[in-house]
Order: C-alpha cells, then sequence, then structure tokens
C-alpha cells in the first residue's frame, strides 16, 4: 500500500488551473522531492494532499484512505500528517514549548505533563531543549524551521510534507534544517519535499518530480533527473540552477 | 548582554520619543525653543480669552471658585453612577461584540443568514444616534409594561449602551481577526485543530492583543457617553451638574464636570499606553 496516491487531481484558483491533472504516488519510509520553478504548482499540490486546499477533480488517498472523498473528517485526517511551511509559521503569542504542545492538547488530548515531557524530549533530540521557554520571536529563522518541524512531529504523523523550509532562511542556518531532514528520512519517515535545494534533493530523494506548469513532466530516481534529464524543459530548468550557482 | 542591550534600546526609544515632541534638533537648544513657545502660545491665547469684552461675566458664570468647590463635592460621589454603568457595559459589551465579530467571520453559504443579520446589526446600532437608543430603550420598553421587565430607567440606559458599544466594538474585533494572517489558521488547522479551536487558540489571543488600544479608546468614548443616560432619568454626575447649575444659576458645575469626566480618561489613556508599552517589551 502506498503512503500517498494522487490520481488526476486539478485545482484552480479562479480562472487559472495550477494543477492540470497530478498523478503521483509515494512508497512508505521513502522520500519524493518536487522540483520546479516558483509557480509550477509544488506549494498547491502539497496543500491540496493535507486538505488545506479543497481539489476540483480527480482523487488523493492517504494509507489508503480516500481523503478526498465526501464526509471525511479533514481534522482528523491532518492529524496524521505533519507540514512544515516556507514561513515557519509559528504562533508568536506562545512559546516554543506551547507552540509543541497544543496540538497533542487540544487535538489528541494529552495531559499537559505529559504533553510536555513529550515535547521536551523531541526539542532536545534537536537541540532545542534550552529554547523551550522562549517566544518564536528570539530564536534565530534556523531555530524557529527546526521548532516548527518539531511541532509537526509531537503529532506522531505517518507523513510529513516539506514545503521550501529552507528558502526563508539565511544560507548559513540551511544547514541545520537540513540536517534534521536527513535524521527524518533515516528514521524511516515518508515525506514529500518541495525544494530548491538541488544537492540536497539529490542526496536524499529515493524519487525527484520535476513539476512544470501544474503537471508532473518528469520523474525518476535522483541520478537520472539530474545527470541524464529527457525532458528539454528539464535540462532547461536544471541549467539554470547551474549557472545560479546552485548545484 | 541582552538585557543590557534591551535597557539600552529603551533609553534611545525614549529619546526618539521626546525629540519628536520637541521637533528634532539639538536637545538643549529645542527645549529651549519648545519652552519660549509654548510660554508664548498659550500666554497670548490667555491674553485674548481674558481681554475679550465678556470676559468678567464668563469668568464669574464659569469659574468660581466658592461653586467649584461646593458642586465638586455634590457632583463627585454621581460620578460613582457613571463609573457603575460604565463597569457593568463594558463587561457586557466585550462578551458581545466578540460574540458578533466571531459570527460575522463563520464560512460558508450555510452561515450566510447569520453574517446578514450581525451586519445589519453592526450598520443600525453605529448609525441611529446613541441619544435614540437610550430614549427608545428608556422610555418605550418600559412603556411596554410586560410582566418580568425591568422599568429601572438605569437597567434600559445600560441596555442601550451595551447594543450600541457591542456594534462599534465588533468592528475593532473583526478588524483584529482579519489582521491575524491566515497563514496561523492554516498552521493551526493542518496540525489537527478544528476552527474553532483555531480561532480559540491561535487567531482570537492574537487579534485580541492587537486590539487593545482601539479597544480602550472606544471605551473612553463609552464613560463620556454614560452621561446621555441622565437624559432617561437616573441622577449621575452631568444630571447633578445641571441640578447645580439651576440652584446657582451658574455654570460652574459643568466645567467640574467636565473636569472629572477627564480626571476618568486619563487612566484609561495611560493605562492603554502602558499596555502596548509592555506587549512590546515581551516581545523584544
Amino acid at each position: 500500500m502506498s503512503a500517498v496516491e494522487l490520481h488526476g487531481v486539478r485545482k484552480s484558483f479562479g480562472e487559472e488551473e495550477v494543477l492540470h491533472g497530478i498523478d503521483l504516488e509515494v512508497e512508505e519510509h521513502q522520500v519524493l522531492c518536487l522540483i520546479g520553478a516558483s509557480g509550477s504548482g509544488k506549494s498547491t499540490l502539497l496543500r491540496c494532499i493535507n486538505l488545506l486546499e479543497p481539489i476540483d477533480e480527480g482523487r488523493i488517498l492517504v494509507g489508503g484512505e480516500e481523503v478526498t472523498a465526501d464526509g471525511v473528517d479533514a481534522d482528523r485526517v491532518r492529524r496524521g500528517i505533519g507540514i512544515v511551511f516556507q514561513a515557519y509559521n509559528l504562533f508568536p503569542h506562545m512559546t516554543v514549548l506551547r507552540n509543541v504542545t497544543l496540538a497533542p492538547r487540544e487535538v489528541l488530548g494529552k495531559s499537559k505533563a505529559e504533553a510536555e515531557v513529550e515535547a521536551l524530549e523531541l526539542l532536545g533530540r534537536f537541540g532545542l531543549a534550552e529554547r523551550a521557554g522562549d517566544y518564536p520571536d528570539r530564536l534565530s529563522g534556523g531555530q524557529q524551521q527546526r521548532v516548527a518541524i518539531v511541532r509537526a512531529l509531537a503529532m506522531r504523523p505517518h507523513l510529513m510534507l516539506l514545503d521550501e523550509v529552507t528558502s526563508a532562511l539565511d544560507p548559513e542556518l540551511v544547514g541545520e534544517v537540513l540536517n534534521v531532514i536527513r535524521e527524518l528520512a533515516a528514521g524511516g519517515m515518508t515525506m514529500l519535499i518541495a525544494t530548491h535545494e538541488m544537492g540536497f534533493a539529490r542526496e536524499i530523494a529515493n524519487r525527484v518530480c520535476f513539476l512544470d506548469g501544474g503537471v508532473i513532466l518528469e520523474q525518476g530516481p535522483p541520478e537520472q533527473i539530474f545527470s541524464a534529464p529527457k525532458e528539454p524543459r528539464t535540462r532547461q530548468f536544471l541549467q539554470r540552477i547551474v549557472d545560479a550557482g546552485r548545484l | 548582554m541582552a538585557d543590557r542591550q534591551r535597557a539600552g534600546s529603551r533609553v534611545v526609544a525614549g529619546g526618539n520619543r521626546r525629540s519628536r515632541i520637541l521637533g528634532g534638533g539639538g536637545a538643549g537648544r529645542s527645549t529651549l525653543i519648545a519652552a519660549v513657545s509654548t510660554v508664548a502660545f498659550f500666554g497670548l491665547l490667555a491674553l485674548v480669552v481674558t481681554s475679550s469684552p465678556g470676559w468678567p461675566e464668563v469668568r464669574e458664570q464659569f469659574f468660581d471658585w466658592e461653586i467649584f468647590k461646593e458642586s465638586l463635592r455634590d457632583i463627585g460621589p454621581k460620578l460613582l453612577v457613571n463609573i457603575r454603568i460604565f463597569l457593568i457595559a463594558e463587561v457586557f459589551i466585550l462578551v458581545f461584540g466578540l460574540t458578533i465579530a466571531i459570527l460575522r467571520s463563520l464560512p460558508g453559504p450555510v452561515f450566510f443568514p447569520v453574517r446578514l443579520l450581525m451586519v445589519v446589526y453592526a450598520d443600525f446600532f453605529r448609525g441611529v444616534p446613541t441619544i435614540l437608543v437610550i430614549y427608545l430603550f428608556g422610555f418605550g420598553v418600559p412603556a411596554l409594561a410586560i410582566s418580568g421587565v425591568p422599568r429601572s430607567e438605569f437597567f434600559w440606559g445600560v441596555v442601550a449602551l451595551v447594543l450600541v458599544y457591542s456594534a462599534y466594538v465588533s468592528e475593532v474585533y473583526r478588524a483584529g481577526i482579519e489582521s491575524v494572517h491566515p497563514s496561523q489558521e492554516a498552521a493551526a488547522r493542518s496540525l489537527g485543530l478544528s476552527r474553532a479551536k483555531a480561532m480559540r487558540f491561535v487567531v482570537l489571543p492574537q487579534a485580541v492583543r492587537r486590539v487593545i488600544p482601539p479597544l480602550l479608546n472606544d471605551f473612553i468614548g463609552l464613560q463620556k457617553d454614560t452621561a446621555l443616560v441622565a437624559l432617561i432619568g437616573p441622577v449621575e454626575a452631568f444630571r447633578q451638574s445641571q441640578i447645580e447649575v439651576a440652584a446657582n444659576f451658574d455654570y460652574t458645575p459643568y466645567f467640574a464636570t467636565a473636569l472629572l469626566f477627564v480626571a476618568l480618561t486619563i487612566p484609561m489613556a495611560r493605562f492603554t499606553d502602558w499596555l502596548v508599552a509592555r506587549e512590546r517589551r515581551r516581545r523584544r
């Protein structure tokens, strides 16, 4: 059984269709990287999977369950899917600890003590234990993004969606966030990663999908996509990345 | 180290504020200019007023020290009535205003009638002059003589103020709710929180914090408008001053009442400033 399946997913914002029929499958414990220019539909695709955006056509299955069917409780589906955003989206009026414990307490009904023990353990694993009492705006971008990842992990998700999680970071802070993702991959987490970090995608992905204009133009193992892309558009895109010194 | 930096930046911020009021430039020189200009301006104003032909009469009728002291003794206690109206109304306004704002932000076509009703409510009670609402409720509802319905003018005065000010305050809350970036709700919902819980734990706390200054500004307006309740009966500070004026054939009690209301407003204004400053400090 696949962790995620998309069949003919279409999504429009107003008149503009941003996903023109996406078919995609991610096996459990696999890492799939979505690459492509800004506006190619990577973020929208991720937001459709955890039902933040309703799709217009097609079907999405998560863990074998069709989550886009009528009457599916979106809150329950989202519980099992962690998503991390480009802009962190931490709750600025809460301490780091409260950010991480909010959902376990309010959604899973864990006690304050239990949620905090688990949160501190997770924060400790990612070197954030001593920041537990701080408000997010006292943290560096890299720390904030790591907290956002921990906040998602606190719900014990079976799937993580990472939406350009390093794009807003200063270059010297990218590494610490990528290390966290490496650790998750090593632990067998199923992940869909939209990214501009081609070197990282090449290293961590089991499979790479190149999105262009709302369709998956090409997909395959990273060696093939990065070394021998078949499609001219893919070659063009990668050439631009190389020219920009990012690969 | 961080503390010292913070203290330092506070001092700098204070300095900036001072120089902004004084108009910038060298500190000593600009203070001098400000002082001279202030004295000159208010001196001239005093001269114009006191040299006007009607001044001796006005001074006697508005600024009689003996009557001032005496009327303050009578009006002061009545100000407690205003404070009572204000405090009771405020609690309900905070709750109703928030309720209206939340109802108005309910999504989806099912809730259209609810949203429509809230829009009509806010438009109506912001449109009708407060004094009319007070008359309508103060004289109209008791006249219906429905058993079990309170007849006290005090009660209906408070009801009228609550209805009017809830409309204003709901708009303030709504602005606050809309100022919280949608990505905050998206983050909350993606953790599995329901819409209601995302609202309660993530959106509202941020929204309310942001609107505290405009909210308190509305309450300063409310403090003044408690005087309008006098027009349907209850003897509060303004009504008492009318009584004093009539008894003395002298307007000084009005002046005294004005000062009392200002004295009531100033702590509120400073409290607002303090809250804003505290919030800024905490978030730094």
